[in-house]
């Protein structure tokens, strides 16, 4: 009789499925996972030791580019917790164009994830419809920062600037005619409020298709239920928090339980799932997308009503408008001072944490007195998630490991840092 | 916040070495050798009940507090430049320099608390906490890997994200922000090969401590 071995079978980094450069080594009883143990670091940049060696405003830009595909949360949590140790608080217009985009953040974040799980495990249109919808949202960032992406667009003491009152239109170029033009600008004659509102409208109904798809599918089911269960009590002990820890049935989320910013005058629900599973976890999150949905129209209604500044006025920490610069010497002392040194937090510590679309995000920020963090520890909770992936394939098969990546809703940005 | 504080100081008596409370958040120290027992109390314990850690990181005191550019005395050839490269000497003997954090979470209680322990030794030890809250494990493998920091009893001390056979600790103080070796493909030898760093550092901001006291309302010294 031959001796029989378990076979050890390495996946990634170059695989499509792996959502980034995650590199498993797994060991294989025929078809089934003994063990998983996934290396990371593959994309380290070390963004907390550059942190370290930067004024604090210069490393905003480094968090859009930690969890990549949740860009201003990540920011969010940093400017909380430069806030938290200057004791500033934001002007409250400030906190609701936060709280929208941090919701639309997170729809962008839900989509992003359906569309790939989908595309991981079989569903391919999934991943075409959810991004045409992305497509307006990443437009939304671009009208308020400039860029779709990395936005930049948190500071300590509010935000960069107000919402733009006109929303950005195409323009005719060579290749794109009058008539083309004409069609792309039709949403975009009003304000990005208006363009918000709009989407806000339209979305609901997407997701009624996301759902028509996958909610009752056959195939969608079969690769999903009963996969990757996690028990409520495992799940706080491994450290699980945002959809991953709902979807077990655990009721957490701090946006209600430790709410920041305004979140506490908002309505909104918290969805739980009941099993644990792979197919919890996405009802969760479409139930989130609804939710955000929700939430982004409220704040539409209350910042059309409520003009105001989006950031403090304090020279000390924001730079002074580009026009007294030009005649008005304590302004241009200040752009000076801010632009070459940058501000000085005071001694002490901070935590900051959000809810982020995939958990808690946290910032454990530690300052000397100097215009630089001494340590920036980022809090991922990708890290956490992924660190129990051993722990949640074993027994499976290696078909479903492939549904247990997209499950976490793994970012390799923020994992490796 | 104040309870929490009593229930602490209730169950864990003369452990707590230091306690500071600020921006709302409690900060507790305890001896590296107290913290097996400690983390047990607060997990088990149903008035504390700290059932997740959020969070665990190393931290290294070396440079604490010294700044590139001296701005609060000036001499006569008036301020000096900052000219330091950011990189300290490697001291090791000194007293408190590394520091295990951890954040810990009650989801019951709806409360969080901070533990710092510092940790002495050639190379620096400490208990491992994976047997009390799972979720540390990959937690304390980054911080072994990053600042050189051993965890005793830890399953499977492994470098996590640094590259394989990396040398040196990164996120300590004296290690260089630029690195220590670089890689590139050599087509001589036809395979990617290691060297000396080429780029130099250059500190375009200096770090620099002003006392500003419209903000020094929240923070304190680290010694309380």
């Amino acid at each position: 009789m031959p001796e029989i071995r378990n076979m050890t079978m390495n996946f990634g980094p170059q695989h499509p499925a792996a959502h980034g450069v995650l590199r498993l080594v797994l060991e294989m009883d025929g078809e089934v996972i003994e063990r998983a143990d996934p290396h990371i670091g593959l994309l380290h940049r070390a963004t907390e030791k550059l942190a370290e060696s930067k004024p604090y405003n210069q490393s905003i830009g480094y968090m859009d580019r930690l969890d990549y595909v949740s860009m201003m949360c990540n920011e969010h949590a940093y400017v909380l917790a430069i806030e938290k140790l200057l004791g500033i608080t934001p002007p409250v217009r400030a906190r609701y164009i936060r709280v929208m985009f941090d919701e639309i953040t997170r729809v962008l974040n839900h989509l992003m994830w359906l569309g790939a799980h989908g595309l991981d495990i079989g569903a391919m249109s999934m991943f075409l419809y959810c991004f045409r919808e992305r497509e307006d949202l990443m437009d939304c960032y671009e009208a308020v920062s400039g860029t779709r992406m990395h936005a930049t667009y948190y500071r300590p003491g509010g935000v960069y600037r107000d919402l733009p009152a006109e929303m950005p239109r195409y323009q005719e170029t060579s290749n794109r005619s009058r008539a083309e033009v004409k069609k792309l600008n039709e949403k975009r004659q009003g304000s990005l409020l208006d363009f918000i509102a709009a989407f806000v409208e339209r979305f609901p109904g997407c997701i009624d298709e996301y759902e028509t798809l996958l909610t009752d599918n056959r195939i969608w089911k079969q690769r999903t239920v009963g996969i990757g269960v996690v028990p409520p009590e495992r799940a706080i002990e491994l450290g699980f928090t945002g959809p991953m820890l709902r979807g077990s049935g655990v009721e957490w989320d701090l946006r209600r339980k430790q709410p920041y910013e305004v979140y506490d005058q908002l309505d909104f629900a918290i969805p739980v799932g009941v099993n644990g599973d792979c197919y919890d976890r996405y009802l969760v999150r479409v139930e989130e997308m609804r939710q955000s949905t929700a939430i982004i129209s409220q704040c539409v209604d209350w910042l059309r009503d409520n003009p105001g500044p989006v950031i403090i006025d304090d020279h000390k920490l924001v730079p002074p408008q580009r026009e007294t610069m030009k005649d008005d010497m304590e302004s241009l002392i200040h752009h000076f001072k801010l632009f070459t040194e940058g501000y000085c937090v005071p001694e002490g510590e901070v935590y900051a944490a959000v809810e982020h679309p995939k958990g808690e995000f946290g910032i454990y920020l530690v300052s000397d007195g100097a215009n630089k963090p001494y340590r920036l520890k980022v809090r991922a909770p990708g890290f956490v998630h992924l660190s129990s992936l051993d722990e949640m394939v074993q027994g499976h098969m290696l078909a479903d490991v492939v549904a247990m990546i997209g499950t976490q809703d793994i970012v390799f940005g923020e994992i490796d840092r | 916040m104040d309870t929490l504080l009593n229930d602490l100081r209730e169950r864990l008596g003369a452990k707590i070495v230091r306690d500071k409370l600020e921006t709302g958040q409690l900060t507790i120290e305890v001896k590296a050798a107290d913290i097996t027992e400690v983390c047990l109390v607060l997990r088990d314990d149903e008035a504390l009940a700290f059932n997740q850690l959020s969070d665990l990181c190393g931290l290294d005191y070396l440079s604490y507090g010294k700044a590139d550019w001296e701005t609060r005395d000036t001499t006569r050839t008036g301020f000096s430049r900052g000219v330091s490269q950011g990189v300290y000497i490697d001291t090791p003997d000194i007293e408190d320099r590394f520091a295990v954090v951890y954040h810990l979470l009650s989801l019951k209680h709806n409360r969080r608390l901070r533990v710092r322990s510092f940790v002495s030794g050639q190379p620096p030890k400490i208990a491992s906490v994976t047997p009390i809250w799972a979720g540390a494990n990959w937690f304390e493998r980054e911080a072994f890997d990053l600042f050189g920091i051993l965890f005793d009893g830890h399953p499977d001390l492994r470098r996590i994200l640094t590259d394989y056979g990396f040398r040196g600790h990164p996120f300590r103080k004296d290690f260089p922000l630029e690195g220590n070796v670089e890689v590139r493909y050599d087509p001589e030898e036809g395979r990617v090969v290691y060297q000396p760093v080429s780029i130099k550092n250059r500190v375009l901001v200096p770090k620099t401590i002003r006392q500003d006291n419209r903000y020094t309302g929240s923070g304190e010294s680290r010694g309380g």
